[in-house]
């Protein structure tokens, strides 16, 4: 490593260096640069339609670009020659509608990725599988389905879905938004705790007080663009930009 | 009409209309209907995978298949098996099949194309977000469809793959254009040598209707036990 490198503790877990994206004629992100670095957790939020969950959705490649590139613990996810599948079996992401696969239960949804992406053995998944269910506080549901459980449970268990890979990052798409209202903090909370123990994370959400309570950085989009990328102190305490005032302002006045 | 009506040229020729019959009748209809959803769900994954050169000939063999009278396909592919047999091997003379090989495939080939738009509108109405879950987990294409969207698509579609093969099962009587002896074709057989056309109509007719009754309980029952718990 030369000299002028950044120390080997500031290097990006994720890199996202100046991607756009186009849906046809459309432009849906403009030249966006960020970073999140090991043990980091950073907050995206913006008005609907600013494009963060199609960001977020670009650091595994479930949404290609059009320009710009993006690595992973140093990894490139448009290069050619990466393994995706692999890639992405390092990237734990949580979506809007949870996404537990109905037709297997919650072991069985525990375990598939361990099984056929790790190799890991049926009884090591398993255990595994329940160490992490018992983490969110679920245990007692291993042998349902996700029919059978609340939004906020399904919810818990898609997050053991993903820690269950091991990942050395996690990605939040919305992880609340599609929940009723009581539900939100039992998710929180997990979350909450998940970055207390180092976990890096990306998290795309409107729940401010999530924000204020873990995040390092707070990035804030608006019509494809991040506006701002500030620590958390400075964008809830001076944001620069108009549009960051106008947001915080409407999401902050109840 | 039913005052000769005579039970004793049906009990007599039971053996002949189950033990030959109908075996065949439900060995082709089992045989085809498993290589067709097979099949048909090669077809399907193909026309959706939006490359073109997989894509174009799995929708234009759909297309054909669907549009052609299944009595002509089966007229056709009877004289057309040898050829390609031959084609295929690289043998020297047309390679004799026999008629229930031939039957098979056409029958295979043909509701294959029935299995790949019934599993195509299966594999299309699972949500997007759980392929990309799939994907999410590190699963690659063959994994996300073996694990995660072809087991939802097939529990979804179970009723309306069921009622195609009822459709297949019904059908394997054309087979008799081709000198093959189906449950019906026996049955054809046993009225005309006795004479007794209403005995053996009506009872072909009361079984295949008892079979079809049966099949749909069953099934509908099997849809229950392995239905996605919503």
């Amino acid at each position: 490593m030369s000299a002028t490198a950044a120390p080997a503790a500031v290097k990006p877990m994720i890199s996202i260096d100046s991607i756009s994206k186009w849906y046809g004629p459309v432009q849906v992100l403009k030249d966006c640069t960020t970073q999140v670095t090991k043990g980091e957790v950073v907050v995206v939020c913006g008005p609907s339609g600013s494009g963060k969950s199609t960001l977020i959705k670009t650091v595994n490649a479930l949404e290609p670009i059009q320009k710009g590139s993006i690595t992973v613990d140093g990894i490139g996810v448009q290069a050619k020659g990466t393994n995706l599948p692999k890639l992405r079996s390092r990237v734990g992401m949580v979506f809007q509608h949870f996404e537990l696969f109905p037709h297997l239960s919650i072991t069985d949804n525990l375990t598939l990725g361990q099984r056929k992406v790790l190799g890991r053995s049926n009884e090591d998944a398993r255990t595994r599988g329940l160490k992490l269910l018992d983490r969110v506080g679920l245990s007692a549901h291993a042998h349902k389905y996700p029919g059978q459980l609340s939004g906020g449970q399904q919810q818990r268990v898609a997050i053991a879905r993903a820690l269950s890979m091991d990942p050395i990052v996690m990605l939040f798409d919305e992880p609340t938004s599609a929940l009723d209202p009581e539900m939100v903090g039992e998710v929180l909370d997990v979350m909450v705790n998940l970055a207390r123990e180092g976990m890096t994370m990306m998290v795309v959400t409107h729940e401010m007080g999530f924000a204020r309570k873990v995040a390092n950085r707070v990035v804030f989009m608006d019509r494809g663009e991040i506006v701002e990328d500030a620590t958390k102190d400075d964008f809830f305490d001076k944001p620069r930009s108009d549009r960051a005032q106008t947001f915080l302002s409407k999401i902050l006045a109840h | 009409m039913f005052s000769d009506f005579d039970l004793k040229v049906i009990l007599s020729s039971l053996p002949y209309l189950f033990g030959t019959g109908m075996v065949f009748t439900l060995t082709l209809t089992a045989l085809a209907a498993s290589g067709g959803i097979v099949i048909g769900t090669l077809l399907a994954l193909m026309r959706l995978s939006g490359i073109a050169v997989l894509a174009w000939p799995a929708k234009a063999y759909v297309n054909v298949m669907r549009s052609l009278p299944l009595v002509l396909v089966i007229f056709w592919f009877y004289f057309l098996v040898p050829y390609m047999g031959q084609w295929l091997t690289g043998a020297s003379a047309p390679i004799s099949v026999g008629a229930f090989t031939s039957a098979l495939v056409t029958f295979t080939l043909f509701e294959a194309a029935y299995f790949s738009e019934i599993m195509r509108a299966g594999i299309q109405a699972i949500p997007k977000g759980q392929t990309a879950a799939a994907q999410a987990i590190g699963l690659n294409y063959r994994q996300t469809m073996a694990t995660v969207v072809l087991p939802q698509a097939f529990r979804n579609m179970l009723p309306l793959l069921l009622t195609q093969t009822i459709v297949l099962f019904q059908d394997t009587s054309l087979v008799y254009v081709i000198s093959l002896t189906d449950f019906l074709g026996a049955a054809s057989k046993v009225a005309q040598r006795d004479g007794r056309l209403v005995e053996m109509y009506l009872f072909a007719a009361v079984i295949y209707l008892l079979i079809c009754i049966v099949a749909s309980t069953l099934v509908r029952r099997l849809q229950r036990r392995i239905a996605i718990i919503r």
